[in-house]
């Protein structure tokens, strides 16, 4: 664990007492900073927050503890805080917080304070935290206004940055305060019916525009690729072709030495190293470098196209036992029993994050080696300094990390091996050092939604209800296969699920809503397989799947009723729906395509879509989340396809790796968010999962035709329609 | 190398290895960082820049190209953010992670210099060459409509 006191009183030095003449609420549950190291308080219990910085002209600095990679959180999370502090908005600045899980983390996956922006939880995540600091900041005015006044603090208000005392008619503004502000000894926690409820909502709920939103249509924000250095040196690395391959030997290296810029070769485990005095020099030498590398890693017998059929064999295996899943009922029995069963096989290719900025890292270490900084878009910057600091053998507070906006994250920028990279160079380097990965290199040495192929299996009785249901996942990738296989809010008498890896040696991660896109997927058009085969309503067969879960229903019913489901499509156009959860949101969406049959080109003409994500901080930023959802999803279901040959992965930049471009877009996506006053849930990948779901379903709707292996290209369209 | 052009309505001068591209150079050597590296192939469009008024892709141009002729970035389509475009890509809230977003709003600028009404399938047939990962094709479409109505 990092020392939390250590990097506090770095930061005390650094930012908040520099921040002269404000006030900075530091609080933990009844008690404020400084006593914080006096109290000896264990840092890890959760409660501590130290979010708002006051400013004597009024302004508020509200400190944002997420990766910003264009989800919009560094707006949303500062909402929070600025509603129950009853902050003027305009009045606010939004900063990074610094790194502190210890202060500034959610509740993390393994328990805990985490700083990882992932699995669209950062809204989620920090709802209650940031109310309750919000609220407590607020507290803290009031305390000072009562004791300016001398008035009991119960008879102040406050309104939009306004504290007021309602029977003598005074008020203070909140920059007012900031000149003689102390700390109470105690902040309570503020009580539930204390804070705002929902009908009192100022700003959560409306559309604040995002903050980052201005510097991203003039050049001005920055990412880690525009930090430059003063005497800033540039870092390229050649990657092993094959995961797991070391560099032995390289061929050319007086001839790469002599390029004109090129400072030195740094070889590591991975690869190989150019330092130049350019980024052009370090790419050029880059690629001239003649690697040998050492043979028979696992990954090199890899071929993922011809992968399916062993994949196929693996799930009609009864003597490999997987992981188990699930296991309701009796499912042998069930399909046994069975008046009809059903049988299908679900596939999907590898798929690359393809985030528009290229991994890259800053690193600058102290001429005694000592210290370091690092500026970085990660989305796990506790793990990005952690990396940094192992690289250059070093404590971790002695890392001091800046971090920057993220040109797309995705899920690949929650790996910090490119930060571990830049630090090794940089420190071989002796001065600042930049590491770009070039597209190549992104692709190549990418890690990859895995590929997977679902066995679907299903029974149905007499009455045609589903009364046994069986997905087995087989493929490389282990536990991210299985994200969505559950089927939370459809009712099965009977149900096995379980999934069986084969650990290929290749690179995989999660990748956005990761392994709810194969396995919606597979559930929601083997749905509409049977709903085809017992000749009932695809809407009807899922209304009845359904019937337990009245919220996820009206999900469903909402996105059908935008459609016109029931009545027919434009000639030409074919319908489908479907319908996902994911990261506790519930999203249904109606597809309506057509098909050029003469090239295999499907076209999306509409998307309705229905989501329920409970309280909505942002409504405007949901419904951009929502669309580049679908964006992202159908551009997997349409579009992309990463395959390995020999353990080699074969496409190397946007000419063979086609993400969706505008054109191929949906015409018109329509987007109804259901209100609610639940907690709010994820909304960053809530509206992709359904998206291969109702493409497939629409697609059998128009031609007959079932579509089961993503991606549905030209070419797969085509040797589909002519079969 | 050492090349003369005019950059956003300034002249510079700019010393560089002579098979030095236009985005390397503005972006390491004059300080503009605002035109991205997404490819460096002309695959992605997020090096979008104009030269003499049309939209090219800067991480394929060599600086020998440039020489005496007019550049605009991204830095050099308004001071202040008032760029019609940039007026719409705000009102809209067209950018996520934002790293594409020079690249589009320069080639937007560029499709409304020749084509004030453009229709929708002249839009998507222009921009089909700047990548959005994020996927915010749809108010892409939506800020150019607004801004050529307001033109």
């Amino acid at each position: 664990m990092e020392n939390a006191k250590t990097i506090i009183s770095k930061i005390s030095r650094r930012k908040f007492i520099v921040g002269a003449g404000g006030f900075t609420f530091l609080i933990t549950t009844g008690v404020i900073w400084p006593k914080l190291s006096a109290e000896n308080k264990t840092a890890n219990d959760g409660t501590i927050t130290a979010w708002v910085h006051l400013q004597p002209d009024g302004k508020v600095i509200i400190y944002n503890p997420a990766a910003e990679m264009g989800q919009g959180s560094m707006t949303a999370l500062p909402v929070l805080i600025a509603e129950e502090m009853d902050v003027d908005w305009s009045m606010v600045i939004i900063e990074n917080s610094p790194i502190i899980p210890e202060i500034y983390g959610s509740r993390g996956f393994r328990g805990g304070n985490s700083m990882i922006t992932v699995g669209s939880r950062a809204v989620s995540g920090y709802y209650e935290i940031l109310r309750q600091a919000g609220a407590q900041a607020r507290y803290v005015l009031l305390y000072n206004a009562a004791h300016k006044w001398d008035v009991p603090i119960q008879e102040l208000t406050t309104d939009a940055g306004v504290v007021i005392h309602k029977s003598s008619g005074r008020k203070m503004l909140y920059g007012e305060i900031a000149e003689f502000a102390k700390s109470p000894d105690k902040i309570p926690k503020i009580p539930k019916e204390q804070m705002k409820q929902p009908g009192q909502f100022r700003l959560i709920g409306k559309n604040i525009p995002r903050y980052d939103i201005p510097e991203k249509v003039n050049g001005s924000a920055i990412f880690a690729m525009d930090i430059q250095l003063p005497n800033m040196v540039y870092g390229a690395i050649s990657r092993s072709p094959v995961n797991g391959a070391r560099p032995v030997n390289v061929l050319n290296k007086d001839s790469i030495l002599e390029i004109d810029g090129v400072i030195d070769l740094v070889t590591l485990e991975h690869g190989v190293g150019v330092i130049a005095n350019s980024i052009e020099t370090a790419f050029k030498a880059n690629k001239q470098l003649q690697i040998q590398w050492s043979e028979g890693a696992k990954a090199a017998n890899y071929n993922s196209v011809e992968a399916f059929e062993k994949y196929e064999n693996m799930a009609e295996d009864a003597s490999i036992k997987g992981s188990v899943i699930k296991n309701k009922g009796n499912i042998t029995n069930a399909l046994q029993n069975a008046e009809k069963t059903y049988s299908s096989y679900y596939k999907n290719d590898f798929a690359y994050h393809a985030q528009m900025e290229p991994l890259n890292a800053v690193v600058s270490v102290a001429p005694d080696g000592s210290s370091a900084e690092l500026w970085v878009g990660s989305q796990a910057p506790v793990s990005a300094r952690r990396a940094a600091a192992q690289a250059l053998g070093i404590a971790e507070e002695k890392v001091e990390i800046h971090p920057c906006y993220l040109g797309g994250g995705f899920g690949r920028r929650s790996m910090s091996d490119y930060v571990t990279e830049a630090a090794f160079l940089a420190k071989k380097a002796g001065k600042p050092l930049k590491l770009v990965w070039t597209r190549e290199d992104d692709i190549a040495y990418g890690a990859f939604r895995p590929l997977s192929v679902q066995r679907m299996q299903a029974g149905v009785d007499k009455s045609g209800n589903i009364v046994g249901w069986s997905h087995i996942v087989v493929g490389t990738g282990g536990r991210l296969m299985t994200s969505g296989v559950n089927t939370l809010f459809y009712t099965f008498p009977n149900q096995h699920i379980e999934m069986r890896n084969v650990d290929e040696g290749v690179r995989t991660k999660h990748w956005r809503a990761v392994g709810h896109g194969p396995n919606k997927f597979a559930i929601e058009a083997f749905i509409d397989e049977i709903a085809v085969g017992q000749k009932i309503d695809p809407l009807e067969i899922r209304r009845r799947l359904m019937k337990n879960h009245p919220r996820a229903l009206n999900v469903l019913e909402t996105a059908a009723k935008m459609a016109n489901w029931g009545t027919a499509p434009p000639p030409g156009r074919g319908r489908g729906i479907a319908f996902a959860e994911r990261s506790g949101s519930l999203a249904a969406g109606v597809c309506e395509l057509s098909v050029d049959r003469g090239s295999g080109r499907i076209q999306v003409h509409n998307f309705w879509v229905a989501l329920d994500a409970g309280v909505v901080v942002q409504p405007d930023n949901v419904l951009a989340q929502s669309e580049g959802s679908i964006n992202f999803g159908l551009s997997s279901v349409l579009s992309e396809s990463l395959t390995f040959k020999n353990g080699k992965v074969q496409q190397s930049n946007f000419h063979d790796y086609n993400v969706m471009r505008i054109a191929d877009a949906p015409e018109n996506i329509e987007i109804k968010i259901i209100p609610s006053n639940e907690k709010p849930s994820g909304v960053g990948e809530a509206a992709l999962p359904f998206v291969g779901g109702a493409v497939s379903n629409a697609f059998a709707n128009l031609t007959g035709i079932r579509l089961r292996h993503i991606p549905f290209t030209p070419e797969k369209v085509l040797e589909a329609l002519s079969s | 190398m050492k090349t003369t052009f005019k950059l956003n309505g300034k002249t510079v001068q700019v010393e560089t290895q002579s098979d030095a591209t236009l985005l390397w150079t503005l972006r390491d050597h004059l300080g503009l960082t605002g035109t991205k590296y997404g490819c460096g192939k002309a695959l992605c469009g997020a090096c979008t820049v104009h030269l003499d008024g049309m939209a090219v892709r800067s991480c394929t141009t060599p600086m020998s190209m440039v020489t005496n002729r007019s550049v605009t970035t991204i830095e050099g389509l308004s001071k202040d953010n008032s760029h019609p475009l940039q007026i719409a890509w705000v009102e809209e809230q067209v950018p996520q992670c934002g790293y594409c977003q020079s690249g589009q709003i320069m080639q937007a600028a560029a499709l409304l210099q020749n084509n004030s009404r453009p229709t929708r399938e002249q839009i998507l047939a222009q921009m089909n060459g700047i990548i959005c990962r994020c996927g915010t094709y749809t108010r892409i479409v939506r800020a150019i409509e607004r801004t050529a109505q307001n033109l």
